[in-house]
């Protein structure tokens, strides 16, 4: 069972990537209900995309409402027995990162997964995030380098749009697990598009065997923490 | 049994904290800053406001760079509409980034581990060339581990010294580039800059409807806060194999792209900009891409964005004057 907690409240995604069937949140006794994601799939969902009366809704908050909601995500929301909770944030170090860590401190949370592109400029800007994690106490469970060159479908050509290797070399540096690389992949961006399970339905894209090799480390950490 | 209570949310928005409604409007029921500003906390000050417009007087036109996503290469362009506008050696061109957690303008302008002076006139830019200045949180930091962690009123008071304390003298240009969303950053960049005058807003995506997605809510934003809208980049718009030269749409314009969008909110669309290894390559050195690959398609089509953005500013300059 896992819940995705989505962070990002300026530019809420996961809804559309995970395509839920009915949108509504709903309220019990025990607190707000997550949202089932689409095709039966064990995931909970809960992102402000769900609240919003029009999609195109801008959410123009300053920081005191963002925190307050991001709370709330964590607090109010019924998210039952969860073997994994995933929280999504946007790009930063600033309101929704220093609330969502100090709403889930007393929760012990297993630790952040940082996502970068391979270009320099990129990795620089992660660098001040494992900073955020040093100083936040948050253990880093890795760096994902993603958007890690591309294979021409017609010749097979593989082609580092954006650079090559600068997630695994920050990793390096930083002395935290490089959990691997994920090539830029249409097939992948194809199924968010239109909220298919990617999982399922491509297993002999270039995407999946990066994908499933992330996990399966990220459950292997998990078992070895419990 | 769960309760069929459907859950929504006022989106009423936040009337800004030194505004006078602050504290007061509908829109604060329940916020947790409420009490301070009803209290007047944070009240405008009438001589900070002179101060701020005095600085921009020699400010001509000001273009704003938004996102709605983050990633979809704004900052790229950033630093190339200032590249490409400073290309006139008659033009003054100033790059102001107000992404105080991710600042990477500096990296891309290659100036990365400058710092900024301090003179009797206030902060000095520093200069990629004598007619192209920046500025950035970067510049005020010693370490490139060193992180910006700070909630929103914190970088709202440094925008707001970037504005008031930067001597950026007779400017033709300045660019803002931004952080991706609609949040402190960007209320606060609106507001100081009300006392000037920004011609519009330039909105980068990528072509996926997940981008756009996010870019409808940057453009109602726009609408809320007035800020005209220049028009939209589609920037990733197909890559050419190099080998074999056949194109692959990496992010597919599932729901017609940029353009189907534009056309749909009766926005321009600026141009498409082709993915190109060069230009990663060549912000990661801290050089021009436009100057290192002067032939590539994305270099033909930054320019005729940034030449389309150039005819507008000089055009709504020009009503102006006849309105004047």
């Amino acid at each position: 069972q896992v819940g995705i907690l989505d962070a990002d409240l300026c530019g809420p995604s996961i809804p559309h990537m995970l395509r839920p069937q009915e949108r509504a949140v709903l309220q019990c006794a025990r607190g707000w209900l997550p949202v089932p994601a689409g095709h039966t799939l064990p995931i909970a969902l809960m992102s402000i995309g769900f609240l919003l009366e029009r999609p195109d809704d801008a959410v123009v908050w300053r920081g005191p409402r963002k925190n307050a909601l991001i709370k709330q995500f964590i607090t109010d929301v019924a998210w039952g027995d969860l073997d994994f909770l995933l929280v999504d944030t946007p790009p930063g170090t600033s309101d929704e990162h220093i609330s969502t860590v100090e709403a889930l401190r007393p929760h012990q949370p297993l630790g952040a997964i940082l996502v970068t592109t391979p270009q320099a400029v990129s990795v620089g800007d992660v660098r001040r995030e494992l900073t955020f994690c040093r100083k936040a106490g948050l253990r880093v469970l890795g760096i994902v380098e993603n958007m890690s060159g591309f294979v021409c479908p017609h010749c097979s050509e593989c082609t580092n749009i954006f650079s090559k290797g600068g997630g695994e070399e920050l990793a390096k540096h930083a002395g935290v697990p490089f959990l691997g690389r994920i090539p830029l992949d249409p097939q992948l961006s194809q199924s968010l598009e239109e909220g298919r399970d990617f999982i399922q339905e491509f297993p002999k894209s270039s995407a999946f065997p990066a994908l499933t090799h992330i996990a399966q480390q990220i459950l292997d950490t998990s078992q070895g923490s419990s | 049994a769960a309760v069929a209570a459907q859950l929504s949310l006022s989106l009423a928005e936040c009337p800004g904290i030194g505004n006078a409604q602050a504290g007061r409007a509908a829109a604060c029921q329940g916020c947790p800053n409420q009490g301070l500003c009803a209290a007047g906390a944070a009240e405008p000050d009438p001589a900070e406001a002179a101060e701020l417009r005095e600085r921009l007087r020699a400010v001509r036109h000001t273009v704003l760079v938004l996102s709605g996503k983050g990633g979809v290469g704004k900052s790229t362009f950033s630093a190339h509409l200032a590249h490409g506008l400073a290309a006139d050696e008659t033009k003054q061109v100033a790059l102001l980034d107000i992404d105080i957690c991710g600042p990477s303008i500096p990296k891309m302008m290659g100036l990365e581990g400058e710092q900024v002076h301090q003179s009797g006139s206030g902060w000095s830019p520093v200069y990629v060339e004598e007619n192209l200045g920046v500025m950035s949180v970067g510049f005020l930091l010693s370490s490139p581990d060193d992180a910006v962690i700070w909630r929103g009123p914190k970088k709202n008071g440094l925008i707001k010294q970037f504005l008031r304390d930067v001597d950026w003298g007779e400017v033709d240009y300045l660019i803002v580039d931004t952080p991706p969303g609609t949040s402190d950053e960007h209320l606060s960049i609106v507001q100081f800059l009300s006392t000037a005058h920004i011609d519009g807003a330039v909105i980068v995506t990528t072509p996926q409807e997940v981008s756009l997605q996010d870019v409808r809510k940057e453009i109602n934003f726009c609408r809320k806060v007035k800020l005209p809208i220049i028009g939209v980049v589609e920037n990733m718009s197909g890559f050419v194999c190099p080998k074999c030269k056949n194109e692959s749409q990496i992010f597919p314009p599932t729901t017609g792209g940029a353009e189907k969008m534009c056309q749909n909110l009766n926005v321009s669309l600026l141009g498409k900009v082709p993915l190109d290894p060069q230009i990663g390559k060549s912000c990661d050195r801290g050089q021009s891409f436009l100057a290192e690959a002067p032939e590539s398609p994305a270099t033909l089509s930054y320019r005729n964005i940034i030449q389309r953005i150039q005819e507008y500013c000089e055009q709504h300059h020009l009503q102006e004057e006849k309105i004047m």
